[in-house]
C-alpha cells in the first residue's frame, strides 16, 4: 500500500513490473517487453532488479501514452501466473474491493 | 438559490474553452505531464489509482434541481452511474476520461457549474452550514458572506499560488454545523453587546498530519471589515507561509510556530494598511449580493398540522424517520429534511444517477427546487412543507434515501481510501460498510444515541478522523492495513481532537473494536442522555482501553 512515490525510494526486490496510468482515460497499464503498454498484467514484462531500472527509463521516455510510471512488485505463482504484489496493486488491477453503487 | 450573472457565466465558459485547448495539447504531446498537471489541478482533475477523478464545486453546498439533474447526466454519460459527495460540500466523479473532460465541463457550464479552485494551492470552495437560510438558530444567512468571499477569491491573482491549499468555512448559527474550527479560516457570525453584526475570526485550524483546532485572533470583526481582514490574513500567510516543505506549508503551521498573538499582530499590521481602502464593504454591495439570493415564497402554514400528527401515530417507521431526519425550520409549517446517503452496507456519501434524478424531482415537488450538501456527506431538502412530509418520506423510501440514521453511529464520514486514492495507505469504505452492518439496527443505534464515526485511509485525514467521536485512521505496517482508533474528538463549537485508544488493530478487527468501545460506553455512561463524547470527556480513554485490549 506504499505510495508509488515511496516505492520509488525503496530497494527493488524480487519480481517487478513497470506500471502507469494511460494518458487518455487513466486506465492502469503495464510496460511490455516490446516497449509498449498493456492493460493485461499477464502480458507485462516481469523483470528483476537490474532490468527494472532500464524498463522504467524506457517507460518514462514514453510520457505521451502513459503517466507516472513506477516499479511495482508482483508475485509469480504456479504456471508463471503473474499476480500483483500488494493490496494497492491488486486494487489497481481489479478495481475497488466493494460493489460499485448501482452495479449490484 | 443565488443567481449568477453574465460575468460568472462568461468566466465559466471561457475556462472550459481554455481547458479544452490544454487537454488537446496534452493529448498530442505538446504539453508534458509536468506542465499539464498544474493546469488540470486548476480544473479539479486528479489522477487516482484507476482513472481520473473530477471534483466539481458546489459553492456553499447549495444546488438547484437543474444542477442535480446535470450531475445525474454526468454520472451516466461520462462516469459509471454514480457520484460521491465530499466533506467539503463538493461532488467527485471517479471514472471520467481525460479525453471527455472538456465535454463534461461544457455540460456542467450549461447550469453554471465548474471545477475551478477545487484543487491547487488557492482558496477552495467556501463551505457553510447546510441549513443556511432556513435554520431556526441562525442570525443571518451565512451564504451571503460566503458569496462575498467566493466572488473575491475566484481567480484572485494574488492568491492563486498560495504556499498551500486554503479552506474557509462560515457559520451563523449557535450550533456549528460547518466545522469552522478545523478550517484555515473559520468565521462565526455573532452580535456584539451593541447588537451589531460581526464575526469571530479563527485561524490555523486543520487536520491532516499535524492537526490543530483554530485559534481566535479577532473576537469581533465588524461586517464592513469582513473582506479586508480576510485579505490581510491571506496576505500574511502568503508572505510568511513556508514554501520549502509541503508538510509545513499550511497556515496552521505558521500560526503554531509564530504563536497566535504574533500572527494576529502581523495580520493587524497588514490590515491597517488596507482596511479603509477598496475592500471596506459598502453595505449596498452586500445588499446587492443578498438580493441575488432567491428565497422561497413560503405559504402561511401552521406547525405540526393534524394530518402529520395522525400519520406519526399510525406509522411507526414514519415516526422514526421524522424524529431522526426532520429538523425545525425558521418558517412555521415547514421543515428541513436530511436525506441519508448512508444506507446499510453502502459507500458513505455516494448517490447513483437515478437517485440524483429522483432527488431533483422531489426538490422541485417539495422543496422549491433547492438541495443542499452537508459536510457529513448527506443531502438536505431545506424547504419542505410539514403537510408533505409523509408523501415525501414514502418516495424517499422508494429510492433508499430515508435511512433514519442521521447523526447516529452508522452515519459515517469516510474518505475514498485505498479503493480509489493514490495517497491512501488503507481502505476506508469497506470499514465503513462493515460498521453500518454492525449498527444497522435502528433500535440499537437509537439506544447508542448521537455518535459520529470518521474514517480516513491515510494521515491526510480527508475523513476528518481526528474530530470523529470515534476516529479511525488507516496506516500501513509491513504491507498490511492497520487502523489507529481515537476517541473523544468533535467538530462542532466544542471542537476537540480525539485521544489515541491504543495500539493499531488489523483490518478485520476494526468493527469488533468499535463494537467493544460502544458497548463499554453504554455500560459506562451516567445516564442514557449522556452522549458518547461526553462520557469520554468525563472518564477519559483508559476505561475503554482496558475493555478493548483486555482480550486482545
Amino acid at each position: 500500500m506504499t505510495s508509488p512515490h515511496e516505492q520509488k525510494k525503496r530497494k527493488v526486490n524480487g519480481s517487478v513490473v513497470v506500471t502507469a496510468n494511460r494518458l487518455g482515460d487513466g486506465a492502469v497499464v503495464y510496460r511490455t517487453v516490446n516497449n509498449d503498454w498493456t492493460t493485461d498484467l499477464a502480458s507485462a514484462a516481469v523483470v528483476a532488479a537490474p532490468a527494472a531500472a532500464v524498463l522504467l527509463q524506457s517507460a518514462e521516455a514514453d510520457s505521451v501514452r502513459a503517466v507516472g510510471p513506477y516499479i511495482a512488485p508482483v508475485e509469480v505463482a504456479a504456471g508463471n501466473r503473474v499476480l500483483p504484489g500488494n493490496l494497492r496493486e491488486r486494487i489497481r488491477l481489479a478495481g475497488p474491493t466493494f460493489t460499485l453503487p448501482g452495479a449490484a | 438559490m443565488y443567481r449568477y450573472d453574465e460575468l460568472d457565466q462568461a468566466l465559466v465558459d471561457q475556462r472550459v474553452s481554455e481547458f479544452r485547448d490544454q487537454v488537446s495539447r496534452r493529448l498530442s504531446g505538446e504539453l508534458t505531464e509536468d506542465e499539464f498537471k498544474l493546469l488540470r489541478l486548476m480544473n479539479g482533475v486528479y489522477l487516482q489509482l484507476h482513472a481520473y477523478m473530477l471534483r466539481i464545486a458546489i459553492p456553499y453546498g447549495t444546488l438547484s434541481s437543474e444542477q442535480m439533474r446535470m450531475l445525474a447526466h454526468v454520472a451516466r454519460r461520462y462516469d459509471r452511474g454514480y457520484g460521491h459527495f465530499t466533506t467539503r460540500q463538493n461532488i467527485q466523479f471517479n471514472w471520467i476520461k481525460l479525453e471527455e473532460m472538456p465535454d463534461t465541463l461544457a455540460d456542467l457550464a450549461k447550469v453554471g457549474m465548474h471545477a475551478m479552485q477545487t484543487s491547487g494551492n488557492c482558496v477552495r470552495n467556501i463551505t457553510t452550514d447546510q441549513w443556511a437560510g432556513v435554520a431556526a438558530d441562525e442570525i443571518e444567512d451565512p451564504r451571503i458572506w460566503a458569496e462575498v468571499l467566493r466572488q473575491h477569491s475566484t481567480m484572485h491573482p494574488e492568491f492563486t499560488f498560495l504556499p498551500r491549499k486554503f479552506k474557509i468555512a462560515i457559520t451563523a448559527a449557535a450550533h456549528d454545523r460547518a466545522a469552522v474550527k478545523v478550517h484555515d479560516i473559520g468565521l462565526r457570525m455573532l452580535r456584539n453587546s451593541a447588537g451589531e453584526l460581526g464575526f469571530e475570526v479563527m485561524v490555523g485550524g486543520g487536520l491532516g498530519r499535524t492537526p490543530f483546532i483554530g485559534k481566535t485572533i479577532k473576537p469581533f470583526l465588524p461586517t464592513r471589515d469582513f473582506l479586508s481582514y480576510v485579505e490581510a490574513i491571506l496576505r500574511t500567510y502568503n508572505q510568511y507561509g513556508r514554501r520549502d516543505n509541503i508538510y509545513k506549508a499550511r497556515i496552521k503551521i505558521l500560526v503554531h510556530e509564530l504563536g497566535a498573538d504574533k500572527f494576529a499582530a502581523e495580520v493587524e499590521n497588514e490590515w491597517n494598511t488596507i482596511k479603509e481602502g477598496a475592500l471596506a464593504l459598502d453595505p449596498a454591495v452586500v445588499a446587492d449580493i443578498a438580493a441575488r439570493f432567491i428565497y422561497p415564497n413560503y405559504e402561511r402554514l401552521e406547525d405540526n398540522p393534524a394530518a402529520l400528527a395522525r400519520a406519526r401515530k399510525e406509522d411507526r417507521a414514519f415516526a422514526v424517520w421524522l424524529d431522526n431526519s426532520v429538523s425545525n425550520h425558521k418558517q412555521p409549517g415547514y421543515a428541513i429534511v436530511t436525506l441519508s446517503l448512508k444506507p446499510t452496507g453502502a459507500p458513505p456519501g455516494d448517490a447513483t444517477a437515478d437517485q440524483m434524478d429522483a432527488i431533483a424531482d422531489l426538490a422541485d415537488r417539495y422543496s422549491f427546487g433547492e438541495i443542499r450538501v452537508g459536510h457529513e456527506q448527506n443531502l438536505v431538502l431545506p424547504n419542505v412543507a410539514q403537510r408533505d412530509l409523509l408523501e415525501l418520506w414514502q418516495q424517499l423510501e422508494a429510492h433508499e434515501l430515508a435511512t433514519p440514521n442521521v447523526g447516529l453511529v452508522s452515519d459515517i464520514i469516510a474518505c475514498p481510501g485505498l479503493d480509489y486514492c493514490t495517497l491512501a495507505n488503507a481502505r476506508s469504505i469497506p470499514v465503513a460498510q462493515e460498521l453500518t452492518k454492525r449498527f444497522g439496527d435502528h433500535a440499537l443505534a437509537k439506544t447508542i444515541g448521537r455518535l459520529h464515526i470518521n474514517i480516513s485511509g491515510c494521515i491526510n485525514a480527508c475523513g476528518h478522523h481526528h474530530v470523529g467521536h470515534i476516529g479511525i485512521l488507516g496506516v500501513e505496517k509491513n504491507g498490511e492495513e492497520f487502523y489507529q482508533i481515537t476517541l473523544g474528538g468533535r467538530a462542532d463549537e466544542g471542537a476537540k481532537l480525539g485521544a489515541l485508544l491504543g495500539p493499531a488493530v488489523r483490518y478485520g478487527e476494526v468493527a469488533d473494536v468499535v463494537e467493544d468501545v460502544v458497548a463499554a460506553y453504554v455500560e459506562l455512561r451516567e445516564r442514557p442522555e449522556e452522549l458518547f463524547v461526553d462520557t469520554v470527556k468525563r472518564i477519559g480513554v483508559e476505561p475503554f482501553k482496558e475493555r478493548v485490549y483486555a482480550t486482545r
